[in-house]
C-alpha cells in the first residue's frame, strides 16, 4: 500500500495532490492556492495605487474601483493571508510538536478544499455580472442596494471558505492537545504552536458570527428576509457587530501566528533561546483573550454613546501592554546574542520597528474621541496596513524562506531573497508611511479618485511609486522561487545549521511518517538541547515499529465541489428556472459524499518497520 | 487498545468511546465544534432578541405562540435527550440490542417533534406569518429553523450509524460515533430549552 518513492506521472501526482490528506502537501496545496490568491489581490492593489498615482485620473471608472477595492481586501485577508497562515501551520506545527500527523487527516483535507473552492466561487463574480462592490466589510446599508450579484458571490463563498477555516481550527486544537510527543508539555511547546493553538481558539469562536452574519445577508438578498431592511423592522447595526466581533479577533488570528514565526527565527538567528518564553505565552494568550473584547472599536462613530466607546477604548488600550511585553522580549533575545543576518531575520528585524508603528497609530485609533477625526480616513488605512503587511506579510515571506528548505528540500537563494526584502521593505514603507499624513490632512478612504489643488497630489505619487517596488520585490520572489526549482540543491535536515526545534532533526522534506520513532522530547528547543549533548539525532521514545497512516481520499474534494455547484444555483436562483434545482443537486452531491464517508470504514494501512528503514537509509541519511 | 480488536463484554473498556487514539481525537474534537456552535447559536439569540419586537404591521409573538403544540414539542425533545442517554448508558454495557433500541425510540421522539414543528411552521404561513412579513418573523424562521435543521440533521446522522451497524454490534471503530451524535443530540436538546425559553415563553409572557 505504501507508495514510498514510486516514481510517477503527471496524472498521478495531480490525483495524489487531490486526494491527500498529508499535512506537508496540504501545506503546499496551502501556499500554492494563497500565493495565487496573493497575486492576484496584489494585482488589485497595484490598479488601486494607478489609478490614485494622480488627481482626476480615468484609469478605472468609479464603478470598477469600488469592485477592485472591494476584492483586494477581500482576497487578501480570507483568500491569501489566512490560508498562507494555515501553510506555515500544516508545515510545521505536526512535526514541531513530535507528531506523526495532525488529529483528523480527512478534515484536513477537507478544510482545504472548502477554501479553494470558496475562493474561486467569489472570483468567478468577476466574470458573472460584476464582483462586490461595498467594501471588504460590505456593511449592510451599501451592500442590499447593490444592483449586481458581486455581494451574493461574497457571501456565499465566504460562506464556503469560512467553513473550511473553521475545520482546520479544530484540527489543529485537537492536533496540538492530543498528538504531542512524549514530553512535549504545554510549557515546551515551540511558541510558533502556541501561537497556532491560540490562534485555533480564536478561529473557532470567531467563524460563527461571521457565518451568521452571511446567513442573514444571504436571507435578505436572496431569500426574501428583513434583517437588515429597516422599512420592515430590520436594523443594519446588526451586521457590523455581527462583522466585527469576527473581524477584530480576524486581525489576531492573522497577527498571532506571525509572532509565532518571528519568535522561531528570532531564536534561531540570535543563536539563543526564546527570551521570556513563558511571559511570551501569557502575552499570547491574553493577546488571544482581549481580542474578543475590543470588536467595537471599529464602530465609535456609529452613535453607540460614550459609555460604550469609553469602555473599548480601554479595552483595546490594554492590548497594547501584552504586545509590548512580546516586542521587548524579541529585542531581549537578540541581546547578546550571535546574530546573523539571513534573508528571514532580515524581515524579522524589519518588523520590530514596522510593527511599532502600526501599534501606536492603533493605540491613537483607540481614543475615541480623536477617533472620529481619522475614521474612514487614509490615515486608518495606513494604520492597518502597517499592523498587516509590517506584521502578517513580513511574517509570512520570512516564514517561506525560513521553512522553505523544509517543504521543499531546496534552500531558497539567500541574495534574491535579500534583493526582494529591500524592495519590499523600502516599498511598503514608502507606500504606506505618507499615506498618515494623507489621511491626518483630510483625504478619504475609498473614493475612486481626489481633485487636484487639495495638496494630495505628491503624496499620492510617493505611495503609488512605492507599491511599484513591492511589487517589484514580488517579482524578484517569484523568480527566486523557479530558479531554486530548477537549480537548487538538496539539503539536510538543519540547512540553517542553527535549527532549535524537532522540524529541523527530520529530513527535508519530511518522510510522510515525519517520525521513523516518535522523538522523546527532553526540555525546551528539544533539538538544540540534543545537539548541545553532542548527539546527531532525537532520543528515540519506542522501538522502531509498523507506522499506521491515514488512506487519502476523494471525498473531501467531492463534499467541497457540491457545496460550490450548490451555492452557483441558489445565487442564480431568482433568474433562472434551473436554480433551484442546481442547488439542490449540489446539496445531494455534498451530503452523498458525507454520507459514503459515514458508512466506509477506513482504518488506514500500515508502513512497514523494514520499508521504513530502508526509507531512513536513502532518506537525506537522517 | 486497538480499533479492529474483537471485544466482549469482559474485555469492552469503561470508556469506549475514549479507548482509541482515534476516539479521543473524536471526542475532544466534537466537544470544540459545539463550542463553535454554540457561538453560532448566540449569535442567532441575541438578533432575534435585537428584532423580536419588529414586526412591521405583521402578527406579533402574542397573536401568534400557542403552548400547547410548543409544550408538546419541548417534552418530546426532552424525553429524546434521555432515551439516548439510556442507549449510551448501553453502549458502554456492551449491550448492542438494547443500545439500538433506545436509540430507536430516540429518533421517533426526534422525528415526532419535528413533525410538530413542520406543522407549527406550516399554522403560522397561513396565518400570514411568512418569512419575509417582517424582521421579526425572518429572526424567527432562522433560529428555530436552524435548531430545526439540526434535528434533522441528527435524525439521519443517528439513522445512518444504526442501519450501517445493524449486523455487526459494537466495536472500538463505531462506539465514538455512537457518542458524539448523542453528544450533539444533547446539544440540540439544550438550545431548544432556550428557544422555548427565550422565543416562545418570553414572547407569550414579556
Amino acid at each position: 500500500m505504501s507508495t514510498l518513492a514510486r516514481k510517477k506521472g503527471v496524472g498521478a501526482v495531480i490525483w495524489d495532490y487531490l486526494t491527500t490528506v498529508d499535512h506537508k502537501k496540504i501545506a503546499i496545496l496551502y501556499l500554492i492556492a494563497g500565493g495565487v490568491f496573493f497575486l492576484l489581490g496584489g494585482l488589485e492593489a497595484m490598479i488601486i495605487r494607478i489609478q490614485l498615482a494622480v488627481p482626476n485620473n480615468d484609469f478605472i471608472s468609479a464603478g470598477f474601483y469600488n469592485e477592485v477595492l472591494t476584492m483586494h481586501g477581500t482576497t487578501m485577508i480570507f483568500l491569501a493571508a489566512m490560508p498562507l497562515v494555515f501553510a506555515m501551520m500544516n508545515a510545521v506545527v505536526p512535526i514541531q510538536i513530535g507528531a506523526r500527523d495532525v488529529a483528523f487527516p480527512f478534515l484536513n483535507s477537507l478544510g482545504f478544499w472548502l477554501f479553494f473552492f470558496g475562493g474561486v466561487f467569489l472570483n468567478l463574480s468577476w466574470f458573472l455580472g460584476g464582483a462586490p462592490d461595498a467594501g471588504w466589510t460590505s456593511y449592510a446599508s451599501l451592500s442590499l442596494a447593490s444592483p449586481t450579484h458581486g455581494i451574493d458571490f461574497y457571501v456565499l463563498g465566504l460562506q464556503i471558505s469560512g467553513l473550511g477555516t473553521l475545520i482546520g481550527g479544530i484540527n489543529f486544537l485537537v492536533t496540538i492537545i492530543n498528538m504531542r510527543a512524549p514530553g512535549m508539555t504545554y510549557m515546551r511547546m515551540p511558541m510558533f504552536t502556541w501561537a497556532t493553538f491560540v490562534t485555533s481558539a480564536l478561529i473557532l469562536f470567531a467563524f460563527p458570527p461571521l457565518t451568521v452574519g452571511l446567513i442573514f445577508m444571504m436571507m435578505d438578498r436572496l431569500f426574501g428576509g428583513n434583517f437588515f431592511d429597516p422599512a420592515l423592522g430590520g436594523n443594519t447595526i446588526i451586521w457590523e457587530h455581527l462583522f466585527w466581533i469576527f473581524g477584530h479577533p480576524e486581525v489576531y488570528i492573522l497577527v498571532l501566528p506571525a509572532f509565532g514565526i518571528f519568535s522561531e527565527i528570532f531564536a534561531t538567528f540570535s543563536r539563543k533561546r526564546l527570551f521570556g518564553y513563558s511571559s511570551m505565552v501569557f502575552a499570547t494568550v491574553l493577546i488571544g483573550f482581549l481580542g474578543f473584547m475590543v470588536w467595537a472599536h471599529h464602530m465609535f462613530t456609529v452613535g453607540m454613546g460614550p459609555i460604550a466607546n469609553a469602555i473599548f477604548a480601554v479595552a483595546t488600550m490594554a492590548i497594547a501592554v501584552p504586545t509590548g511585553i512580546k516586542i521587548f522580549n524579541w529585542l531581549f533575545t537578540m541581546w547578546g546574542g550571535s546574530i546573523r543576518f539571513t534573508t528571514p531575520m532580515m524581515y524579522a528585524v524589519a518588523f520590530i520597528p514596522s510593527f511599532v508603528i502600526g501599534g501606536v497609530t492603533g493605540v491613537m485609533n483607540a481614543t475615541a474621541a480623536a477617533d472620529y477625526q481619522y475614521h474612514d480616513s487614509y490615515f486608518v488605512v495606513a494604520h492597518f496596513h502597517y499592523v498587516i503587511v509590517g506584521g502578517v506579510v513580513f511574517a509570512l515571506l520570512a516564514g517561506a524562506h525560513y521553512w522553505w528548505p523544509k517543504m521543499f528540500g531546496k534552500m531558497l537563494d539567500e541574495k534574491l531573497g535579500k534583493v526582494t526584502f529591500w524592495l519590499f521593505f523600502i516599498g511598503f514603507h514608502l507606500t504606506f508611511f505618507i499615506q498618515h499624513f494623507l489621511g491626518l490632512m483630510g483625504m478619504p478612504r475609498r473614493v475612486f479618485t481626489f481633485l487636484p489643488g487639495q495638496g494630495f497630489e505628491t503624496g499620492n505619487m510617493i505611495s503609488t511609486v512605492g507599491a511599484f517596488f513591492m511589487a517589484a520585490g514580488t517579482v524578484v520572489l517569484l523568480a527566486n522561487v523557479v530558479i531554486t526549482t530548477v537549480k537548487g540543491k538538496r539539503v539536510g535536515n538543519d540547512p540553517w545549521e542553527d535549527g532549535r526545534t524537532l522540524e529541523w532533526a527530520v529530513s527535508s522534506p519530511a518522510p510522510e511518517y515525519n517520525f521513523a520513532q516518535t522523538p522523546l522530547v527532553r526540555g525546551l528547543d528539544a533539538y538544540w538541547i540534543e545537539k548541545m549533548e553532542g548527539k546527531k539525532g532525537l532520543t528515540p521514545a519506542e522501538p522502531l515499529g509498523d507506522i499506521h497512516m491515514p488512506n487519502p481520499s476523494i471525498l473531501p474534494f467531492v463534499i467541497s465541489l457540491g457545496l460550490f455547484v450548490s451555492a452557483f444555483g441558489f445565487l442564480f436562483h431568482q433568474d433562472h428556472a434551473w436554480g433551484t434545482p442546481v442547488g439542490v443537486f449540489g446539496l445531494i452531491i455534498t451530503l452523498g459524499a458525507m454520507f459514503f464517508r459515514s458508512i466506509i470504514d477506513d482504518h488506514g494501512f500500515h508502513i512497514h518497520k523494514e520499508e521504513v528503514m530502508e526509507a531512513e537509509k536513502k532518506g537525506a541519511g537522517a | 487498545m486497538h480499533v479492529e480488536e474483537k471485544l466482549t463484554a469482559e474485555t469492552f473498556p469503561a470508556e469506549p468511546e475514549k479507548a482509541t487514539l482515534e476516539g479521543k481525537n473524536k471526542f475532544l474534537g466534537f466537544w470544540f465544534f459545539l463550542g463553535g456552535e454554540t457561538v453560532l447559536f448566540a449569535s442567532l439569540f441575541a438578533t432575534f432578541l435585537a428584532l423580536r419586537d419588529s414586526v412591521a404591521g405583521g402578527p406579533s409573538s402574542k397573536e401568534l405562540f400557542q403552548m400547547p403544540i410548543v409544550f408538546l414539542a419541548t417534552m418530546l425533545l426532552l424525553t429524546s435527550s434521555l432515551t439516548s442517554v439510556y442507549a449510551m448508558h448501553h453502549m458502554r454495557n456492551f449491550d448492542f440490542k438494547k443500545m439500538q433500541l433506545w436509540l430507536g425510540i430516540t429518533v421517533l421522539l426526534g422525528a415526532g417533534f419535528l413533525a410538530l414543528e413542520i406543522y407549527e411552521f406550516t399554522e403560522y404561513v397561513h396565518e400570514g406569518f411568512k418569512f419575509s412579513t417582517s424582521a421579526f418573523s425572518s429572526a424567527f424562521y432562522t433560529l428555530v429553523g436552524t435548531h430545526g435543521g439540526h434535528v434533522a440533521f441528527g435524525l439521519l446522522w443517528i439513522l445512518t450509524l444504526m442501519i450501517r451497524n445493524a449486523k455487526r454490534g459494537l466495536n472500538l471503530y463505531n462506539a465514538p460515533k455512537f457518542y458524539v451524535a448523542s453528544l450533539y443530540w444533547h446539544f440540540i436538546d439544550v438550545v431548544w430549552v432556550f428557544i422555548f425559553t427565550v422565543v416562545y415563553l418570553m414572547g407569550m409572557v414579556g
